[in-house]
């Protein structure tokens, strides 16, 4: 396998984007990408798309050769790719086009995600991101996303002792990085007070335990080491970029409150990039529910099962602490584009390994982006690293 | 949307599931192939006895879910003789606490409209109710 660098990276703002459609959404992060990588546009090879369900969203198919149209290469008939994995989409598309790299089939790739969700209403923008857990089994009875990230969390606050304050401060935590990053959806400060007396939507989950529902696109420029070199002197690696899947519903999994297909993606991320957990400078964890972020600290090997909250009471995880998870905000506040987010996550840890982070800067070497679909039957988790 | 409904009644209307005969682990809903032996699957379809215990709930105050009046309790209750089912739970939500015992009851679960298909299925009430 060649070794895969990051030559350029683009997103657009995530929140309610009103005024912008589904292309102007990816067009506005590809020419970000494009620009930042300083290549002219011929040079694509292939394009990977992430995307849950433009179908439901916009009535759309086939917007792969629609993005790639709309991004000026149908002359050129670059072979563009859709990918769905739910809200794991973007990270399957950085998957494919790291595959594509690595094996040598091509020399520079783009790897975007993308979704529009305000041109329908609220109510039907959920049910169609709950179509990520079993719609005849869960979604039927009732057992929407947020309850079944409930009833994950109830059973980890029984067996270990898990607060709702533990699940508000992983909330505090990502509204407070967020301030610092310009292309956040809610760029304010929430207090505990705040957290905790926002309304239930699925108890033990509150307001402030869930992640919103965004526009937004984001786009990675990938190509091979010596390629990338032609490009740029501040080369990010993406070391491993894994992958694994698990039951679909919560109900079939021997443990609900560890999910396999992080322990797993992670296990093999790891030993492709042969670092180990406690070197991990910097991460973006999918935080669709607050206890989905505690939860991945135990199944990415950062504490032991159980211990999650200890990583936020001791403030570990804060972007001053020994491991800043979430320094863009995270999905809770930086916003869920739910196709978009892998991408988004890999832009932010580029970023900050190439030091590009503005505000939110820190000092990292190695970082991991950890994305998941639904309640964990896919996971994707990329390991990142400077030289 | 009928169709994907009606074809499922035998196993929405009650607690029939499938288990394999090579290793004796029971599935609901049904599977076709047993995740422990795949290819050595020898799959029965077998009913379910009514009763079970709460593993985890959720008092559900906001859900995209228009069918359902709010707030719903979903639960994962885990039957005596057989595996792990998520379901609702018809009781108050002061009531509902993990390791409760319910038994399995024929409840509404909603309907498309005044003119649409009416939805059935299995809910729980607590074990010692009438």
């Amino acid at each position: 396998m060649r070794r895969v660098a990051i030559i350029g990276v683009g997103q657009s703002h995530f929140g309610e984007l009103w005024d912008l459609s589904f292309r102007d959404i990816f067009l506005s992060a590809g020419v970000e990408a494009l620009e930042d990588s300083g290549l002219e546009g011929k040079e694509i090879e292939a394009m990977f798309v992430g995307n849950m369900s433009s179908g439901r969203y916009l009535a759309q198919e086939h917007i792969a050769a629609l993005i790639a149209d709309y991004a000026g290469l149908a002359e050129l008939n670059v072979p563009a790719t859709r990918v769905e994995g739910a809200d794991a989409s973007g990270g399957l598309a950085l998957r494919q086009a790291f595959m594509a790299v690595a094996s040598g089939m091509h020399d520079i790739v783009i790897a975007a995600g993308v979704e529009k969700v305000t041109d329908v209403g609220s109510d039907a923008a959920m049910d169609i991101l709950s179509s990520s857990a079993d719609r005849e089994w869960e979604w039927f009875v009732g057992a929407n996303l947020p309850s079944l990230y409930a009833m994950m969390a109830r059973m980890h606050m029984e067996k270990f002792g898990t607060g709702s304050e533990d699940l508000a401060g992983i909330s505090i935590k990502n509204h407070r990085n967020a301030t610092l990053n310009p292309k956040a959806q809610f760029r304010r400060e929430i207090s505990m007070d705040v957290a905790l007396n926002s309304p239930f939507v699925a108890e033990p989950l509150r307001l402030f335990d869930c992640s919103p529902i965004s526009d937004g696109a984001a786009a990675v420029i990938l190509a091979d080491e010596t390629t990338a070199k032609e490009y740029t002197d501040k080369l990010v690696y993406l070391a491993a970029c894994s992958q694994a899947s698990d039951y679909l519903s919560l109900q079939n999994r021997t443990d609900p409150i560890t999910m396999s297909a992080v322990v797993q993606a992670s296990k093999i991320a790891y030993r492709q990039a042969n670092v180990s957990p406690d070197e991990i400078d910097i991460a973006e964890i999918h935080d669709s529910f607050t206890i989905a972020e505690l939860i991945a600290y135990e199944d990415l090997g950062f504490v032991e099962k159980g211990k999650g909250k200890e990583m936020v009471r001791e403030g570990r995880t804060e972007i001053s602490g020994e491991l800043p998870v979430n320094t863009s905000g995270g999905l809770k506040a930086c916003g869920h584009a739910i196709g978009a987010t892998g991408i988004r996550q890999a832009v932010e840890i580029a970023l900050q390994l190439r030091g590009d982070a503005g505000k939110r800067q820190v000092e990292a070497e190695k970082g991991l982006a950890l994305n998941i679909g639904g309640t964990g039957a896919t996971a994707v988790v990329s390991i990142f690293e400077v030289a | 949307m009928l169709p994907r409904f009606w074809r499922k009644i035998k196993y929405r209307y009650d607690l029939v599931g499938s288990y394999c005969e090579n290793c004796g682990r029971s599935f609901y809903p049904p599977r076709n192939v047993c995740p422990n032996c795949r290819r050595k699957s020898n799959i029965r379809e077998i009913r379910f006895g009514d009763c079970g215990k709460v593993i985890s709930y959720s008092v559900v105050h906001d859900s995209e879910n228009t069918r359902m009046r709010k707030p719903y309790i979903v639960a994962m209750i885990k039957l005596d003789d057989g595996p792990v089912i998520t379901s609702q739970l018809v009781c108050s939500p002061d009531e509902v606490q993990t390791g409760m015992r319910v038994r399995k009851v024929f409840r509404k679960y909603g309907e498309e409209g005044e003119s649409g298909i009416i939805y059935y299925g299995t809910k729980f009430v607590p074990a010692d109710s009438e």
